[in-house]
């Protein structure tokens, strides 16, 4: 695992509020580089998967227009503390992003 | 050693195997490059599969009036359709509308929260998909600096 991922989860009466926040440039690819005056290839997160115990609770298809370091948040409904939460994401080059954490 | 070395070759195989195609069944639907593409609101939504979706007044969208800085717009969907299976953000005027579609399943609330980037002034359109029915809601955001130029 690497530290590219931001995780929390908390249970807000019976519904578990999930926050993650993924490192990652989330290149448009109609950007130009100011030196060159080329565009700077597209470099996105394109793909992510959230799990609850290993069980898919949300999938994600994103664009470009998700901002740089992607933030998102979700809830999970029925979901305890010490249940574990875990997001897969891919990026346009094959990168592949994992992260988990235990709700609290 | 001859002998020894098939299974051992086997091992690095299956190693390798298990290492690449987890991501790949986690991930299991395609990621949609037509509709990520579609240049139109109007060809997204229909290629996303959200085309003909009828005004509604219970999906809570929750933006700012003002976006200061239109590389990071907070956008917050609360759908209360019941039924919901999916949703999607679009930026009206963005080069590529489509922000992101978001597919719920078991115990997923059909909320979601993120930031977005905005080229400039524009609606931004939610759409619902609960059973076979398809619904949606906008609001205009006033984006004082665009978030796609360079």
């Amino acid at each position: 695992m690497d530290n590219s991922m931001k995780m929390r989860a908390k249970m807000q009466g019976d519904v578990a509020e999930v926050k993650v926040l993924i490192k990652h440039v989330m290149e448009t690819g109609l950007r130009k580089d100011k030196a060159t005056g080329k565009l700077i290839p597209a470099h996105f997160i394109n793909q992510v998967n959230a799990t609850l115990n290993g069980k898919t609770v949300l999938d994600m298809q994103w664009g470009v227009a998700i901002s740089q370091n992607p933030f998102f948040g979700f809830k999970i409904k029925g979901a305890k503390t010490g249940d574990k939460v875990a997001i897969s994401a891919v990026d346009n080059l094959g990168t592949n992003f994992y992260g988990e954490t235990v709700i609290s | 050693m001859i002998l020894q070395r098939r299974p051992f070759l086997k091992g690095i195989a299956a190693a390798f195997l298990v290492g690449l195609l987890r991501p790949v069944e986690l991930l299991a639907a395609t990621w949609n490059k037509t509709a990520f593409s579609a240049k139109t609101v109007m060809d997204a939504m229909m290629d996303a599969g959200y085309g003909g979706a009828a005004d509604s007044t219970d999906i809570v969208l929750k933006v700012p009036d003002i976006a200061e800085d239109g590389s990071i717009v907070p956008v917050e969907v609360t759908s209360n359709i019941p039924g919901t299976v999916s949703m999607a953000i679009f930026a009206e005027k963005n080069p590529n509308p489509l922000v992101a579609d978001f597919f719920f399943s078991d115990g997923a609330e059909p909320y979601v929260a993120t930031h977005i980037k905005m080229a400039k002034t524009s609606t931004v359109r939610v759409a619902v998909k609960a059973g076979d029915k398809v619904y949606t809601t906008g609001k205009e955001i006033k984006v004082t600096i665009g978030g796609c130029g360079g």
